[in-house]
């Protein structure tokens, strides 16, 4: 058994795709400066929320009334709020239940999604319509507008925030993983798979499933920002985090009343929040193009 | 007529395949239909084809776009039913083979026209041969890696293949994977649907040589869809020559080319370019609509030797000497 073709080469000629593909990978942070700026400031975050208590300069829920409504100063750099309490230290904490609240609340929107649009996707007919309709019923709602509505069931609170905002996201997660899942399910190697009569399941698994995941992850680290959008806009709203949980929406929404005389105590956490979001989402489209094998140019 | 090695008083084999009267009909939206209305009419794609492919033979199955090509294949793997006739696989209906577990699936493997949207892109080449060494249990888990680089090699690809993606290869690579992967499964019968079109006449060279190799040393049965005559003079022992659904003219590739029965043979043949050589006058007019089949015999609107009585008698395939079969009711006599 030791047939070959006579001009079978032993090894492949110089292995360029491959090559190329490992060199872009490499110079990523070189091709693309926004992209690398955004991931430090991100990353910047991520690092400050997860050792909040030895950056911040001071306990964020510690009040001292000799300090109220301090501008910024050497020793309090955000200054303080009406409460004393310092600024920059809440808005360290206020990462925490930011960065928490997002991550959280879209692994629950894309763990629902992934569920009810593989099963859309793949199930056809009555069940994909009464599905879709649910799915559409979702999203006539603004994700906001669909969080109020579940605090309002749910009640208060940070876990409270993760499941109203994550079930609020399941509708676009879903739309988009049905989409996937109607491109790649009539793919021939889906059909090679079933010729070998493999289970329809198992084909599910190895085949679909791997192809409708990775838009998937894409599409959670661009949804990571509106999820703290919406759960800021709640804290705003005073729905949300109760005080004095040291959250930016909660921190903009106190500061509300002083923002003709000490603006400071809005504009702060309102600035944390835009730049983590700016961030967020440049990360996003980065990772998204380079990753989406629709806009890769195929080596 | 060169038939494989046999045992020399075997018993009449049975054929692997066998069609016999099968048809097809798609029920297709009625052309010019109002609005709203659910008119329907049968669009005939395979229309009374009878064909048996005895083992460790290869066929080549030709014809023009249209002619009902691929939808013989879907026939033959199982992935349709035929709406009438009997598709048989060693005397069983082909239905209920693929459905009595995995037997057929092994047996049968495909090699598809689009070979890089048949590998999951995902998957490195390694994992995409490791799926059917598992599914059918072919070797022991340890003896994996060394069966996918048996397989490489087989296919004249080297054995670092195995960690590369679909997209790393070539498309004459890609082809070459896709073959291992129908090895895979040790099939008896291996089906092609134009595996070597759309590649350069070097690569095209490489894959018929590797398929012929193959087939001659594995005692694969091969079923080779193509449209051209050349490879499949090159490749196949026996042919098949489908028009409108229908197979037309059967026969060892050799007599058929070299002495057509049947007229749509005979401009296939005389349309195929030789070198040096002026080309021939093409058929007239188009290939008719399978909506609006012609009366009587289906060719009878572009023949060129047609008689009245071709357009009142559709005729069936036929014997006409050793081997050799065609639907014609004047077929054309070598003088």
């Amino acid at each position: 058994m030791s047939i070959q073709t006579p001009e079978a080469p032993t090894t492949l000629p110089p292995a360029a795709p491959l090559d190329t593909a490992n060199r872009s990978r490499r110079s990523v942070f070189v091709r693309r400066p926004f992209f690398t700026i955004a991931l430090i400031v991100a990353v910047a975050y991520l690092v400050a929320a997860i050792f909040a208590p030895q950056v911040a300069p001071f306990d964020p829920v510690q009040q001292d009334f000799n300090v109220m409504m301090q501008p910024p100063t050497a020793a309090h750099l955000f200054g303080t709020d009406s409460y004393g309490q310092d600024i920059l230290s809440r808005v360290i904490y206020g990462a925490r239940f930011a960065l928490i609240i997002g991550i959280f609340a879209v692994l629950i929107g894309a763990a629902g999604g992934l569920v009810i649009g593989l099963a859309a996707g793949l199930s056809g007919g009555g069940s994909e319509w009464a599905l879709m309709r649910l799915i559409d019923a979702i999203l006539a709602l603004p994700s906001l507008i669909l969080a109020v509505a579940f605090i309002a069931i749910l009640g208060q609170g940070v876990d409270k925030v993760v499941i109203a905002v994550g079930l609020s996201m399941i509708g676009p997660f879903a739309r988009t993983v049905r989409g996937d899942v109607l491109q790649v399910r009539v793919q021939l190697f889906i059909e090679a798979a079933q010729l070998m009569s493999i289970p329809y399941l198992r084909v599910v698994w190895r085949h679909v499933l791997p192809n409708v995941i990775f838009p998937l992850a894409v599409q959670v680290t661009i949804r990571i920002s509106e999820a703290i959008l919406v759960s800021s806009s709640l804290s705003f709203l005073g729905i949300g985090v109760t005080p004095p949980t040291p959250d930016w929406g909660l921190m903009i929404a106190e500061g509300r009343d002083f923002v003709s005389f000490a603006p400071w105590m809005s504009a702060m956490p309102g600035f944390a929040l835009a730049l983590l979001l700016i961030a967020l989402t440049i990360v996003g489209d980065g990772i998204r193009e380079e990753f989406d094998p629709k806009l890769r140019k195929d080596p | 007529m060169t038939l494989p090695p046999q045992a020399p008083n075997a018993p009449p084999v049975q054929p692997i395949f066998e069609l016999i009267e099968v048809e097809q009909v798609f029920e297709v939206p009625k052309p010019g239909r109002p609005l709203f209305s659910r008119d329907t009419v049968g669009l005939r794609a395979l229309d009374g084809v009878r064909l048996s492919i005895r083992k460790g033979t290869s066929l080549a199955i030709v014809g023009e776009s249209g002619s009902g090509k691929s939808t013989l294949l879907r026939v033959l793997l199982g992935l349709d039913k035929p709406s009438g006739g009997r598709a048989l696989y060693r005397g069983k209906p082909i239905g209920e083979a693929r459905a009595q577990g995995t037997d057929f699936a092994r047996d049968v493997a495909m090699v598809y026209q689009d070979a890089r949207g048949s590998l999951d892109p995902r998957m490195t080449i390694g994992a995409i041969l490791a799926e059917p060494l598992r599914h059918f249990n072919i070797v022991p888990p340890e003896g994996e890696a060394q069966r996918i680089a048996h397989l490489l090699d087989r296919v004249g690809l080297p054995v670092d293949a195995a960690e590369r993606f679909p997209s790393g290869l070539s498309g004459g690579q890609v082809r070459r994977v896709a073959i291992a992967r129908a090895l895979a499964s040790e099939p008896s019968v291996l089906v092609a649907d134009e595996a070597v079109s759309g590649l350069d006449v070097s690569t095209q060279a490489q894959l018929l040589t590797l398929l012929q190799s193959l087939q001659r040393d594995m005692g694969l049965t091969l079923a080779f869809i193509t449209h051209d005559l050349g490879v499949a003079s090159y490749l196949c022992e026996e042919i098949a020559i489908m028009y409108l659904g229908r197979i037309v003219e059967t026969g060892p590739t050799d007599a058929v080319l070299n002495a057509p029965a049947h007229p749509y043979s005979a401009a296939l043949r005389a349309a195929a370019p030789q070198f040096f050589e002026p080309l021939s006058e093409p058929l007239p007019g188009e290939i008719p609509s399978p909506l609006d089949l012609p009366k009587g015999c289906r060719f009878s609107t572009r023949c060129p030797v047609a008689q009245s009585d071709c357009q009142s008698k559709d005729p069936q395939l036929g014997k006409l000497g050793s081997g050799r079969a065609v639907a014609c009711i004047h077929p054309i006599t070598q003088a």
